[in-house]
């Protein structure tokens, strides 16, 4: 009996851990994807995206050449 | 939360990338073509014209001529402010587990503060440049620009969830720092477009920032306390 408790015990502080992780690496991936795709939008100096990208960047006024 | 984050910052992301990008083709791309014009010696500022007279007619030229190249700016805008929406959702998910709740007022004020910290400021040491415009260093400005934004970012977020005094005192620290330490320049002026062509722009480009960051940050709190 005294061990049932202790389980219980265990799992109740288990559940709301896991969940704490999972919100921070899916926060951490949102900011992966944020800072991707903010690289490609304003920062990557390869021609082709620097063409297709050259009005959006003077607009949003990243430094971009 | 996953579900929350992604919904939100996609969500708001394109719909903000496709308002930028109308209001830019509208208001500052025709400009921008504009200053191409005098960039590439096509037009030219400060000449006598036939009657003696100093003066430079004003010519937006159409954004009809060049339609392929605005699906372009259309297509990067929605890849920046999704770029854009994913941080501010960051910053949702961060305030939410520390009890703060978030929707589309909240979303709103949010979106605002990613206007000051990724345009305003900067735009104190580097303004928007019209094509042509020479500059200093382009790692230099890109370093400099970076740094700016986080340190803003900084301050805002001291302001906002720092107990005051101190949260103002290190939020206003964090806002000047960057300045103080001063943007990258050059001691040269080598303008070769009209002033007034030039202010416009950087002046419309920031008020299009201004307008797109309020829809982003509207919208994305709101998908955000509908997604939950």
């Amino acid at each position: 009996m005294k061990n049932m408790t202790k389980v219980t015990a265990i799992q109740t502080t288990a559940a709301p851990h896991t969940k704490v992780s999972s919100d921070v690496v899916a926060i951490a991936f949102a900011a992966l994807m944020g800072v991707g795709l903010l690289f490609v939008g304003g920062f990557v100096q390869a021609s082709a995206l620097h063409d297709v990208a050259h009005d959006q960047r003077h607009a949003i006024a990243f430094p971009c050449h | 939360m996953i579900k929350q984050l992604f919904t939100s910052a996609v969500l708001a992301g394109l719909v903000a990338g496709i308002f930028a990008a109308a209001l830019q083709l509208i208001l500052v791309v025709p400009l921008l073509i504009e200053g191409e014009t005098f960039e590439q010696g096509l037009v030219l500022h400060f000449t006598l014209s036939e009657n003696g007279a100093i003066e430079t007619p004003v010519g937006h030229p159409s954004i009809m001529a060049q339609l392929p190249r605005h699906f372009g700016t259309l297509a990067m805008n929605m890849v920046a402010y999704t770029g854009f929406a994913f941080l501010l959702v960051v910053g949702f998910g961060i305030a939410q587990r520390a009890g703060h709740k978030i929707d589309g007022r909240a979303g709103l004020v949010w979106g605002l503060a990613g206007f000051i910290a990724v345009h305003l400021a900067p735009s104190v040491g580097l303004a928007p440049e019209l094509p042509g415009t020479i500059t200093a260093d382009l790692v230099a400005r890109q370093t400099w620009w970076l740094g700016t934004v986080l340190a803003t970012i900084a301050g805002l977020a001291s302001i906002a969830f720092l107990r005051a005094p101190w949260g103002a005192v290190t939020g206003i620290a964090l806002f000047v720092a960057p300045h103080v330490l001063g943007a990258p320049t050059i001691d040269t002026y080598y303008g070769v477009a009209p002033p007034e062509l030039a202010s416009q722009f950087a002046a419309r480009a920031l008020a299009v920032a201004a307008a797109s960051w309020a829809v982003l940050g509207a919208a994305a709190g709101w998908l955000w306390c509908r997604s939950a």
